[in-house]
């Protein structure tokens, strides 16, 4: 390798650190200035020199704000949807990985067609039809419809079509039932594509904002999303008040950025997985 | 508990009836969510129904392709504003698609280098802003490009002063026309009109708002992106490369010529899945903007759910929802019919 070369292989690793500076320091200047007062930081956002630190936007969110009511209703709403999502998804992708039934490949292309269609697209009809169910502004209409999703059912299907049939079969020969077999001996061997859908479901409804939007209006039932989102377009507060709003957008990122940290491995894997399927 | 084995018949038979009461909840559920809603819609989207009581109650009328006739073929406000939304919505598309796909890729390149030190660090950098919520996001967002923020902050240490980024309607398009000296003023462009805008308008670019939404999805779905890249990156077999690389290839060269045909699918898959997520920009307008500052961030997506849920226009709520559908499914055709390939990344 010449001299040249030798020199010209570190260029690629400062541009990176370039660019992870780039992507980490947002999340920096966030917290820095979460913990200023507002009049600083409208004054000097990136001084880090003489300043000043409080804990009031913190104060303010948990004391004097319904802070502490959104969090609860997310964590309700993320907890039932991911238990519920687990169930029903696996459900319906081991009988459709495993079960010959009639009618089997017509759900297949059923649920094909529905990942196709756009989210916001049905923004307006998911109203309509939460309305027509009488389930607007309420916890069933803010869970019910986040209970199944067709990408987590093609996970989960995909990953049963991985395990050897010969384990059910065994099972069969023993006299289990269907649903033994599926609840005691294939789901418990399914635990990373469990985990998978775990993981995706709580990132997915705990980040959720729109259909929260369409199905409730009552403050009682104000999720985190949709609170921060409404302290954001400033209709809670007067003035800019940027230290609350990154305050409350930092510690709403708590939850799933633990989860991140934790999974972190299994998550930028499921990447990977969407692309092998 | 009787250990008899039943016949056989009868084992297929339950067996039968288990897959659908398997499968049966997570049909209802995206069903009754998804299919019923996508039909309630496209008939309200050709009614005249008020919103008040059911929309196939009686005394709600069909009134064909009315609400679309008046939205694409008017010269009214409703035009006007499908025609804002569309044009910015459509900057903010041919702006997103190739910039994502390019910086997810080169971080992809970059983070999967054989030599590369500490990847796992620079990968959890690249992505952990995929992971946080669209709200938050846009709160830091709004706080990063306020008048007297961060970001002019820096660009005023190298003597740039920057704009009132979320208040400034300008697009940037014009600006730059602007420093040739080609202004609407006397400008061909701006006697022809389509669906309410001129043509001077339609090339406004995004405003200097919008880019900054611009610059904040490049932001969060970079790292995303990057993960399907490095997936396929790993894939792409060594021995080719070392191949190329036996035949005195540089490195460029078994980029240029090795790689980067192989990377086609998913480059194909990226951009895809780009068009499709770049059409649907609510998120960040509902939060942050709410189609303002002139409506410049109006996107078809935020315009649909204010006709409905603001204005209490539902018919052409959802007839804006339908054609921003339609939108999606052909741009998502002529892409699969303009590579060639109806099977990707399988």
């Amino acid at each position: 390798m010449s001299r040249r070369e030798g020199v010209l292989a570190w260029v690629p690793f400062v541009v990176l650190i370039a660019l992870a500076i780039i992507y980490i320091a947002p999340f920096v200047v966030q917290i820095v200035n979460s913990f200023r007062p507002d009049a600083d930081v409208a004054r000097e956002p990136l001084s880090l020199g003489i300043m000043s630190w409080t804990a009031a936007a913190y104060e303010r969110l948990f004391t004097r704000s319904d802070f502490p009511l959104w969090t609860m209703n997310s964590f309700i709403v993320t907890l039932c949807v991911t238990v519920g999502r687990v169930f029903f998804v696996s459900l319906a992708g081991y009988s459709l990985a495993r079960i010959p039934f009639r009618g089997r490949g017509f759900v297949y292309a059923l649920l094909i067609a529905v990942m196709a269609v756009p989210g916001v697209v049905l923004l307006i009809p998911k109203f309509l039809v939460i309305n027509q169910l009488g389930i607007y502004d309420s916890y069933a209409g803010m869970i019910i419809p986040l209970l199944a999703d067709a990408a987590g059912v093609f996970i989960m299907k995909n990953f049963f079509e991985s395990i050897p049939v010969a384990v059910e079969e065994q099972a069969r020969i023993d006299g289990a039932g269907v649903f033994r077999t599926f609840w005691s001996i294939v789901l418990p061997m399914s635990l990373p594509a469990v985990m998978t859908i775990v993981i995706l479901s709580f990132q997915g409804s705990w980040n959720e904002l729109n259909h929260f939007i369409v199905s409730t209006q009552s403050t009682d039932l104000t999720t985190l999303t949709k609170g921060v989102a409404q302290l954001a377009s400033g209709q809670l507060s007067q003035g800019s008040q940027f230290p609350i709003k990154l305050a409350a957008a930092l510690l709403m990122t708590i939850p799933v950025a633990v989860v991140f940290f934790i999974f972190q491995k299994r998550i930028m894997n499921v990447g990977a997985g969407a692309v092998k399927e | 508990m009787i250990a008899s084995r039943p016949p056989r018949g009868s084992i297929h038979g339950n067996r039968a009836v288990a897959g659908w009461l398997f499968v049966t909840p997570a049909i209802v559920i995206i069903g009754l969510f998804v299919l019923v809603p996508v039909v309630m819609a496209a008939w309200v989207s050709m009614s005249d129904w008020s919103g008040i009581g059911p929309p196939f109650a009686e005394g709600v009328n069909f009134v064909g392709a009315d609400n679309y006739a008046e939205l694409l073929g008017g010269t009214g406000l409703a035009t006007r504003d499908l025609g804002t939304a569309l044009r910015n919505n459509l900057f903010y598309v041919l702006l997103v698609v190739p910039i994502q796909t390019a910086v997810s890729l080169g971080l992809a390149i970059l983070v999967n280098r054989k030599v590369m030190r500490a990847r796992g660090f620079f990968r959890t950098a690249f992505y952990f802003p995929s992971v946080t919520s669209s709200v938050a996001i846009v709160v830091l967002w709004l706080f990063l490009f306020s008048a007297t923020g961060p970001v002019n902050k820096v660009l005023s240490w190298v003597w740039i002063e920057g704009p009132n980024w979320f208040q400034d309607p300008r697009g940037i398009f014009h600006i730059a026309f602007g420093a040739f000296g080609v202004t609407g003023q006397d400008n061909p462009l701006s006697g022809a009109m389509f669906l309410g805008i001129s043509g001077w308008d339609w090339v406004s670019g995004p405003s200097v708002a919008m880019s900054a939404f611009i610059l904040m999805a490049v932001f969060t779905t970079s790292g995303t992106f990057m993960l399907l890249f490095i997936a396929a990156l790993q894939q792409i077999n060594a021995e080719v490369e070392e191949a190329a690389m036996t035949d005195g290839a540089n490195g460029w060269q078994r980029f240029r010529y090795v790689t980067l045909p192989m990377l086609k699918p998913i480059v194909f898959t990226v951009v895809t899945l780009g068009l499709i997520g770049t059409w649907q920009v609510f998120d960040q307008i509902y939060v942050g903007t709410q189609g303002g500052p002139a409506k410049t961030t109006l996107t078809p997506a935020y315009l649909s759910f204010n006709s409905a849920f603001n204005n209490q226009d539902w018919p052409r709520g959802a007839a804006i929802a339908f054609i921003l559908f339609a939108i999606i499914v052909v741009l998502t055709a002529l892409q699969r019919l303009w590579i060639g390939r109806t099977e990707v990344g399988r």
